[in-house]
């Protein structure tokens, strides 16, 4: 059995999380809510007011069988959702675009702004049948159903998934995004505050599915850095064939740590190129099944799904607002 | 088990023994429990000797009021099948905490949600809905029947081969364990190798393409054959919504058969549609599912609304506030399903303009809604409101749906989305409005119909009880949802590790238990009412004093429905013949030209089920007799040309004068 503390923050974790991103989404998800309880309470207080009114028993209410139609009611009752729909529908528009997992962030915090030198901690993460597997290029190790950052660093996830489709939701830090077979996406994630913070998958993926959740320590600079050591003095290697093995299916695996990692294991995963076969997406035996993938996953409208060369802080999917 | 010979893989494909459940006790004693209650069921049938009368009566019948009565006797039947279902969950869900693992391994737990789905959207609300056009929508424009009488009948029974399918999963093989989309790659062949899969596509391609058939009749019946002065703009807001929505369905369903026949392809002749590492991409099923998957939620919302609309006129006794915006909203509602399906899936990555291109056309399909719930407000307003079963269903919907329809704009918030989506708050969400939306219509139509279809009004106390036991039942059972939700836990789990959870599963299974009060009161309810058939008679045809077309005629209508084809001059086409003294005709009978009867339906529809469970268990052979069956007999019923006949004028006289008589002795 996979060991999940019960964690702090699990009382309503979307409710009070501690991250930026999960913090700014729960602010909408509050805004939202008020904004139609405008429409929504004045509905119920009528329903049940005309109904106890209007009762067939009270023969002093009035009775007006024949009135339909009111111009000024029917333009008050399309106008009122409307407006509400409108101010609603601009705060969608701005905060989709704020708020885009494939974003780099803009702020650490409220008040905070992105230091100038802060260089985002990319954790590339895998979803196996069923756990979850993390590599640190820049630490050069991985490990297995944990995952680690320091506080206050912006941290810039790539993820896929090896078989079936997941989805990698981490809610006290930020919303979640699909882990998908040869493909990438990303996700733009910050965390405040140092604890243990609970993932999971958050699409069903089969038998296994329930074991498939993974702790998240948030920490500070320095115990991030004794994580990382410790990984590497402690751990084994992750080289291809090790990875296969773990690739095969298991379910409820404890956390494991791996000191170094093949390089370009990431790439070749999204890739299937981690074992030599004709279906590599990069190295394709024929050039015309090659070019039917490539215009799958290089075509410009879905740029996002497929790692090309990128700028240094992965900006290669911001739409201007 | 041997290893089976080449000649029985020849014959029975990859169906071996161990594919019966012998050593699964719960699906053997469930199996049980059916084979016994069916056993006893044929022998109560065949020891009254009804085989005959269902068959010439009932299964062969190609009246539109049969059919849809039998359309909802399928849907209750499922009903039970599927709520069988919930109650397992919530069961094993309420107990799988820590060191306990529950009742269920998860690989009968996931069959279990998958098949609760598809039951309850397939089998339970589409017939239950279909059932309901079916029944009120001809009589509602005055028309003698469908306009393909015999498409009806082979739909009904294509519908029926379908949930047919599903309950054969439960004890020959396995029922998919995918979830009730079945997205790939977790339903393909290397996923998903076992018969589940094929099981859930075969059930929905022969149910599809029964209700793809039905859509055409009823949408080609409500263009064509409307009474005489029954402009569209005259039409019951039932049929207004009976029309959008068998568009949807001629629409939306071709898309489901062909995403579908997409992943059949892939299963079954190893092409690569949506395998991404193959060229193929598994975004393009999830794309096509839900351009089917969201109009689907209007088709099965808007009949409801109709509902709402004429329980609200009629019990308020008061014409409907706004038909013309409640038209228009129905409209826009049809047009607007078509460009919202990329709101189940913000979180697959799409850029941040398409989905809040989504987001923002999902949001704009509530203020059309609002208009409708304000409607209906504002009929209540100087009304007077007799607080009847349906009615009371009408009003715990707007109480309920509003609340549902609040958390439906919230999750189309694309940032909220991303981390509602897929919680327990997204299940609690559209159990809150298919519940408190198309259940909570159906039931106010059934109690509403119900003297028209049968001749007695249904008992209003058991009707209550049904009533208060669902509505309690459902905000205990799903509040926990949204709450656990907002906990950040996430759907189709039938195990956790943190106990604090538990209180709020254990609610929520409570809240189950009431709702399963609900459904047995309804039943009781049926029974009583039928005990007491005479007490509740209604021998006017207008038990409720209604204002459309369907309460002029009597209760249980003729098979003609209608001795001589209403004229309509307004809106409430009933309605306003009472208030003009409308004089029954009681001479000058004609002949009047019926349908007849058929088994070809059903016979096409069984040679379908052979088809689908051959196809599932790859028994080839059976599967090309099967299919050549199918073709010959389609072929050959086009050569059966006595089809209809002139119902004597004689005969028509004799049972208008019953009907007369009848009237005269309850003046």
């Amino acid at each position: 059995m996979a060991v999940v503390v019960p964690l702090a923050g699990c009382q309503a974790v979307l409710l009070s999380p501690s991250g930026d991103l999960a913090l700014r989404q729960r602010d909408l998800i509050i805004i939202s809510t008020l904004l139609m309880l405008i429409i929504i309470v004045p509905v119920i207080v009528l329903t049940l007011l005309f109904a106890w009114r209007y009762r067939a028993s009270n023969q002093n209410a009035v009775y007006d069988p024949d009135w339909d139609h009111s111009t000024r009611l029917e333009l008050l009752i399309w106008a009122a959702p409307l407006l509400i729909i409108i101010a609603l529908g601009a705060l969608t528009w701005v905060s989709t675009h704020k708020l885009d997992p494939f974003r780099p962030l803009d702020r650490l915090a409220a008040d905070r702004p992105i230091p100038t030198d802060a260089r985002p901690l990319v954790i590339d993460v895998v979803a196996l049948d069923w756990k979850w597997l993390f590599i640190y290029p820049e630490q050069g190790i991985a490990t297995v159903n944990e995952v680690a950052a320091p506080v206050d660093r912006p941290i810039r996830f790539h993820i896929t998934a090896t078989s079936v489709m997941n989805s990698f939701f981490i809610p006290a830090v930020a919303g979640q995004i699909y882990a998908m077979p040869g493909m990438e996406t990303k996700l733009q994630a910050v965390v405040n505050q140092p604890g243990e913070f609970e993932g999971f998958s958050a699409n069903f993926s089969g038998d296994g599915f329930n074991g498939m959740h993974f702790v998240f320590h948030g920490m500070s600079d320095d115990a991030f850095t004794q994580w990382v050591q410790q990984a590497k003095s402690g751990g084994q290697a992750l080289g291809r064939s090790t990875y296969l093995k773990l690739a095969q299916p298991s379910e409820n695996e404890p956390v494991a740590r791996y000191a170094t990692v093949a390089a370009g294991l990431f790439d070749d995963i999204v890739t299937n190129c981690v074992q030599s076969n004709p279906y590599c997406m990069g190295r394709m035996p024929s050039a015309e099944l090659g070019q039917s993938v490539a215009a799958n996953f290089c075509a410009a409208p879905a740029p996002q799904y497929r790692r090309t060369s990128r700028s240094a802080n992965g900006a290669d999917h911001v739409h201007p607002l | 088990m041997s290893t089976p010979s080449d000649l029985s893989t020849l014959i029975f494909g990859r169906l071996t023994l161990d594919q019966l459940p012998l050593h699964v006790p719960i699906v053997l004693a469930t199996f049980a429990v059916v084979a016994i209650a069916g056993i006893a069921l044929l022998g109560v049938i065949t020891y009254y000797r009804l085989w005959g009368y269902l068959w010439r009566e009932w299964f062969t019948s190609i009246d539109h009021k049969k059919i849809g009565i039998m359309y909802i006797v399928l849907g209750l039947v499922m009903l039970l099948r599927g709520f069988a279902d919930a109650l397992m969950m919530r069961a094993q869900q309420a107990i799988s905490f820590g060191h306990s693992l529950g009742y269920l391994p998860p690989e009968h737990y996931n069959q279990i949600f998958t098949a609760h789905g598809v039951i309850m959207i397939f089998f339970v609300a589409m017939p239950l809905i279909t059932g309901l056009m079916n029944f009120v929508m001809p009589l509602q424009i005055g028309a003698r029947d469908v306009a393909f009488p015999f498409l009806n009948n082979f739909s009904f029974w294509m519908t029926v081969s379908g949930a047919v399918l599903v309950m054969l999963s439960l004890f020959v093989g396995e029922f998919a364990r995918t979830g009730w989309l079945a997205y790939p790659p977790l339903s393909d062949i290397v996923a998903s190798p076992d018969a589940g899969v094929d099981y859930y596509i075969w059930a929905l391609q022969i149910a599809g393409v029964g209700t793809l058939l039905s859509g055409i009749n009823l949408l080609t019946t409500i263009i064509k054959m409307r009474a005489p002065g029954m402009t569209l703009m005259r039409m019951p807001i039932f049929t207004w919504t009976a029309l959008c929505t068998n568009v949807l369905i001629v629409a939306a369903f071709p898309v489901l058969t062909a995403v579908l026949a997409l992943l059949a392809l892939d299963r079954y002749v190893g092409t690569n549609f949506f395998t991404t590492v193959l060229g193929g991409n598994a975004m393009m099923y999830v794309n096509l599912i839900w351009i089917w998957g969201h109009p689907e939620v209007y088709i099965l919302i808007l009949p409801c609304f109709g509902i709402y609309s004429e329980v609200t006129s009629t019990f308020c006794r008061k014409r409907l506030f706004g038909y013309a915006s409640m038209v228009y909203a129905t409209v826009v509602i049809t047009v607007l399903s078509y460009l919202v399906w990329l709101h189940h899936f913000f979180t697959m990555g799409s850029g941040a303009s398409v989905n809040s291109f989504f987001g923002i056309t999902t949001m704009i399909i509530s203020i059309p809604t609002g208009a409708k719930i304000f409607n209906w407000l504002f009929t209540m307003y100087r009304g007077r409101i007799r607080l009847e079963v349906p009615m009371l269903w009408t009003i715990g919907f707007m109480l309920t749906f509003v609340i549902g329809g609040m958390t439906g704009v919230l999750l189309a918030v694309p940032p909220a989305d991303f981390s509602l989506h897929n919680s327990l708050f997204l299940i609690a969400h559209f159990h809150n409005v298919i519940i408190g939306g198309v259940v909570f219509g159906l039931f106010a139509g059934i109690n509403y119909w119900f003297p028209k279809a049968f001749g007695f009004r249904l008992d209003p106390f058991w009707g209550k009880c049904s009533f208060w036991f669902w509505l309690v039942g459902f905000w205990v059972a799903f509040m926990p949802l949204y709450q656990l939700g907002m906990m950040g836990v996430t759907r189709r789990l039938s195990h956790f590790e943190n106990s604090s959870l538990q209180v709020w599963f254990v609610i929520a299974a409570f809240g189950a238990f009431l709702i399963l009060l609900g459904i047995v009161s309804m039943l009781i309810q049926f029974w009583v009412s039928f005990r007491r058939r005479e007490a509740l008679r209604d021998v006017t045809g207008d038990p409720w004093d209604g204002r459309t077309l369907e309460w002029s005629t009597s209760s249980p209508p003729p098979q003609y429905n209608f001795a001589f084809t209403p004229l309509v001059h307004g809106q409430e086409a009933w309605w306003e013949m009472k208030r003009h003294g409308y004089r029954r005709p009681v001479t000058g009978f004609v002949p009047l030209h019926m349908p007849k009867n058929t088994g070809a339906g059903v016979i096409l529809a069984g040679l379908s089920l052979v088809f689908g469970f051959a196809m599932i268990w790859y028994m080839w052979p059976l599967a090309a007799i099967s299919f050549v069956a199918l073709l010959a007999t389609a072929i050959g019923h086009t050569f059966n040309y006595l089809r209809d006949y002139h119902l004597p004028a004689a005969e028509v006289a004799r049972v208008e004068a019953a009907r007369t008589a009848l009237l005269d002795s309850h003046v």
